[in-house]
């Protein structure tokens, strides 16, 4: 019986499955994963928790509150960007969000000055950057995504090859501005962990806000648009209109995430994978909390592992890139990619 | 009824589809054949707004599928392609479900189920319905996504080549069915079709294409005549009757 | 499915061949040596110190001194690490019969960078020939490795290639970054991750010499790499032996590269971008194109390098910040080409 329709539907629809780990709901998982990462949260805040507590403990919940910030932005938007883009293992930082979005800084700083950009204050900055950033990956990113036909990995080598020439080009104008100048763009660069301050945070948690209310109210078109682009045209989902919230949102989440940690390429394409895996039912108010506490979880965890096992401090990102880059490599090879 | 005026479509240089026009009539099955690079799934996907057209208009029960919002157009007519590639792994009712949307806008009210389970029953799905997806062999999959849109519950139902890749007793029954869709529920079916004896034997009214153009249209038995086949395939196919059906032999 | 529409980068066999009409003629081949001769007259004179023409002329020491001393050896290992990597490139290409490789796109590069980084810990006073050799194992073994991997990537498709080697280079570097993080020297690192010639002087870069010998092996080999690049039935076929071959052009990649990345550091994706426009303005016939892709090489860096400092004078801009820029893009249209020509 098998063999003689065997020929029906492309065998990508099954090898793009990957089996949910069956019996376990959504909400259990989201549950015991909220624990989790309740616990880590206050293990980071508590642990050693001694000497000048009033300067430590706003530290502290500075620097775990960017992480579950980054890890929100992280996981939301590689999300929503694969939902429509309809595959797995396209994420923003692979395609150069992350990027054009250090690209956008520097060219500003190239264009109007260091100085002119602080005393411009951050949530006027940010405004501007978000703007820059939204119209630049549009154009940048449109042709990619309407219309068919593509191939898989040609979106995914042009998008690996933006982000190189984006990097290339942004290292280029940062040793043509003034030295004096650059060291002013480093300090907004390479804002890690430890020193993102409170003002920050605090734009950035407005405009992640902001952003999930749009994203909330498309919850019921996501799931549509997860059944790929004819399939929701169909149902009467305006494709168009989907992309483009989908890129304001990616481009927000993306900026958010790179101004307080700076690029990590492959955390979301972790995170957001591990959360199919571990999902169940393909609602996106699921899918998107599982993806958002697992990385919590990885993020704190990670951190808290690394500071208090091995004694090291920011090199989390770089044990990301390495794991990533394999379960990347896995993904290629295991022909989960048409 | 459907009424396409001067529909173009142009790649760079190139011409698809050249200013076709035609009329489709309310209820029975129109077939859409032609050789390959013809224009006809081209044609399709731009009555069905999944292409934009170049020139021309498509209205559907006065409905221009340009500018009508995407929801109501989804209540009037559904589309299915070939390619369905399932991304997310769906139980059959899932799928079934989402037919529902263009209604509810993600809301379910009591009477979608009643919907969705007359589609799956229609469609012999029900003992599977809990089953994924990607279960299932190529022709109960294909039937997943025809009940889809049947929970749809359009007036209008456009296909593409929906006997690609099916066998024999497979495509016969989705014919079957497509005609049980006409008689049964009324439904207006038009569909890109490769096999002109399958044209033949199933459909009311048959539109040929070659090269972008409309070059002729008109029921089975004033399309299926020799000199017409010859003009838009450039093959000599004979004709026979056999039970009623005129069959076109071109296999020697 | 995505392989069938892609077209196979098959260089011997294309049917780009030269024959419409004649192309790369050994006229036009001298008349882009002589350009190339003209931008090295060129580049020997620019620079932050006073060397000019009537200064040489009038013999003056201090400018003749600066000439010997910096100018030419700057000016000779421009041209050796640009057509040198250029040809490591084609060679990565034949054996790996894709045309979107070359050492900084299959990891070969970042090994090598990991194998100075090994040598640099472990030893710290290391001469330069000992960081070259442990560079040049390291290299060849990621190349190897990229090699190893490539059997196992389904139909050879065009895209997966790059995309493979990439992302290798990337599980590489970030090792590399994590123990330069460690040990603090990712300042050290990032002088051979950008290419830079500013610091080349006479007496500090004679080793580069030896990218010239391995060019010339490889413009003497290239046909016996485009075979090996057919496959091993089909080159066993042909009374080749594959393993030799392969085996050889796994050195002459891992050493080029070790040895620029040591004395210069990264010059990335100039043997990507050389080969394929010498191959779209003069065909596939690999005999032919390995003089022009060498003189091109030259040529491209030169300009690259006179551009570094004279944009931001008096201040260098690293020749590798530019080519990675500049190749970057010509990447991206690499890529999208043919696409639009399908249309």
């Amino acid at each position: 019986m098998n063999a003689v329709v065997s020929t029906g539907l492309p065998t990508a629809l099954t090898q793009h499955q990957r089996r949910p780990i069956k019996g376990i709901p959504p909400k259990t998982w989201i549950i015991a994963l909220a624990v989790l990462a309740a616990a880590l949260v206050a293990a980071f805040i508590l642990i050693d928790l001694r000497g000048n507590i009033g300067y430590i403990l706003p530290r502290r919940a500075i620097k775990v509150g960017s992480m579950i910030l980054v890890a929100y932005a992280v996981g939301v938007s590689t999300v929503l960007f694969q939902t429509v883009t309809s595959n797995r293992i396209l994420t923003p930082s692979i395609m150069g969000f992350d990027a054009l979005y250090m690209l956008i800084q520097t060219g500003l700083t190239f264009a109007i000055g260091g100085q002119a950009l602080l005393t411009m204050g951050a949530p006027a900055r940010f405004v501007i950057e978000v703007a820059l950033m939204v119209a630049f990956s549009f154009l940048l990113y449109r042709w990619l995504f309407t219309g068919g036909g593509k191939s898989l990995h040609l979106m995914l080598l042009v998008g690996i090859v933006f982000g190189t020439m984006f990097r290339g080009i942004s290292s280029l104008l940062q040793r043509l501005i003034d030295p004096s100048e650059f060291i002013i763009l480093q300090d907004l660069f390479f804002a890690s962990f430890n020193n993102v301050d409170g003002l920050l945070l605090l734009v950035s948690a407005l405009a992640v806000a902001a952003v999930s209310v749009l994203a909330w109210r498309m919850r019921h078109q996501l799931d549509v648009l997860s059944l790929g682009r004819e399939t929701a045209i169909n149902l009467g989902v305006d494709h168009k209109r989907s992309v483009i919230s989908v890129l304001i949102i990616c481009s927000v989440l993306v900026a958010v995430s790179t101004a307080l940690v700076g690029p990590i390429t492959f955390f979301g394409l972790l995170v957001a994978s591990l959360a199919y895996q571990l999902c169940s039912h393909f609602r996106h108010t699921s899918v998107l909390a599982i993806a958002v506490l697992l990385g919590i979880i990885a993020l704190v965890g990670g951190q808290l592992v690394l500071e208090q096992v091995f004694a090291f401090d920011t090199a989390l990102s770089i044990v990301i890139e390495f794991v990533g880059g394999i379960v990347f490599i896995a993904l290629l090879l295991k022909g989960k990619v048409k | 009824m459907i009424h396409v005026s001067g529909v173009s479509k142009r790649y760079g240089t190139q011409t698809v589809v050249d200013d076709v026009s035609c009329y489709i009539k309310d209820g029975g099955i129109t077939s859409i054949i032609g050789p390959n690079g013809a224009g006809k799934s081209t044609l399709l996907s731009m009555m069905s707004r999944l292409l934009d057209m170049d020139a021309g208009s498509v209205t559907i029960d006065g409905l221009d599928v340009n500018d009508t919002p995407g929801r109501e157009l989804a209540r009037k007519m559904a589309i299915l392609r070939q390619d369905n590639q399932l991304t997310v792994r769906l139980t059959v009712r899932d799928l079934v479900g989402f037919g529902r949307f263009p209604h509810h806008g993600g809301r379910p009210r009591i009477e979608d189920k009643a919907y969705i389970d007359q589609a799956l029953d229609y469609l012999d799905l029900s003992a599977m319905a809990d089953k994924f997806v990607d279960e299932l062999s190529g022709g109960q999959r294909q039937r997943a996504f025809i009940a889809m849109v049947l929970a749809q519950d359009t007036d209008y139902l456009l296909l593409d080549e929906p006997l690609n890749n099916l066998d024999m007793k497979h495509a016969v029954e989705m014919m079957r069915l497509l005609r049980r869709l006409t008689d049964e529920l009324g439904k207006t079916v038009v569909l890109v079709i490769h096999d002109i004896n399958f044209a033949s034997c199933y459909s009311d009214n048959i539109v040929a294409m070659r090269e972008g153009r409309l070059v002729h249209q008109g029921a089975p038995a004033q399309i299926m005549q020799p000199e017409v086949l010859r003009d838009v395939y450039e093959i000599d196919i004979r004709i026979e009757e056999i039970e009623g059906n005129r069959i076109g032999v071109y296999f020697a | 499915m995505a392989s069938s529409t892609m077209t196979r980068s098959t260089p011997a066999i294309s049917g780009r061949v030269a024959l419409a009409r004649p192309r790369g003629s050994g006229g036009q081949l001298a008349v882009a040596g002589a350009a190339v001769i003209a931008l090295a007259i060129a580049s020997m004179f620019v620079g932050v110190s006073d060397v000019s023409l009537p200064a040489l002329l009038a013999g003056d020491q201090t400018a003749w001194d600066i000439f010997w001393i910096s100018r030419v050896p700057r000016t000779v290992s421009v041209i050796l690490a640009g057509m040198a990597m250029s040809v490591a490139g084609l060679i990565m290409q034949l054996m790996a019969r894709n045309k979107f490789v070359e050492p900084s796109t299959v990891g070969t590069v970042e090994s090598a960078s990991l194998g100075i980084l090994v040598v640099t810990v472990a030893v710290p006073g290391a001469s330069l020939l000992a960081k070259m050799s442990t560079a040049t194992v390291f290299a060849a073994a990621g190349t190897a490795l990229f090699l190893l991997v490539l059997r196992r990537i389904p139909l050879r498709n065009t895209l997966l290639v790059p995309l493979v080697g990439i992302m290798l280079g990337g599980v590489i570097a970030a090792v590399t970054t994590f123990f330069a993080y460690r040990y603090d020297l990712l300042q050290t690192l990032n002088s051979w991750m950008i290419g830079d010639f500013s610091g080349v002087l006479r007496g500090r870069y004679e080793l580069l010499w030896i990218v010239a010998v391995l060019t010339l092996v490889g413009y003497l080999c290239a046909d016996r790499f485009t075979m090996a690049g057919m496959g091993q039935e089909f080159s066993t076929n042909l009374g080749l032996n594959y393993n030799r071959v392969m085996t050889l052009g796994l050195i002459i990649v891992s050493l080029i590269s070790a040895v620029v990345v040591v004395n210069i550091g990264s010059i990335p994706f100039l043997g990507l971008i050389v080969p394929n426009l010498v191959s779209i303005i003069f065909g596939d016939n690999v005999r032919r194109a390995v003089p022009w892709v060498a003189v091109f090489g030259a040529g491209f860096v030169l300009v690259c390098d006179i551009i570094g400092r004279t944009i931001r004078f008096p201040y260098e801009i690293p020749v590798g910040v530019i080519v990675s820029a500049i190749g970057s893009a010509m990447f991206l249209y690499l890529l999208l080409r043919k696409r639009e020509r399908r249309g």
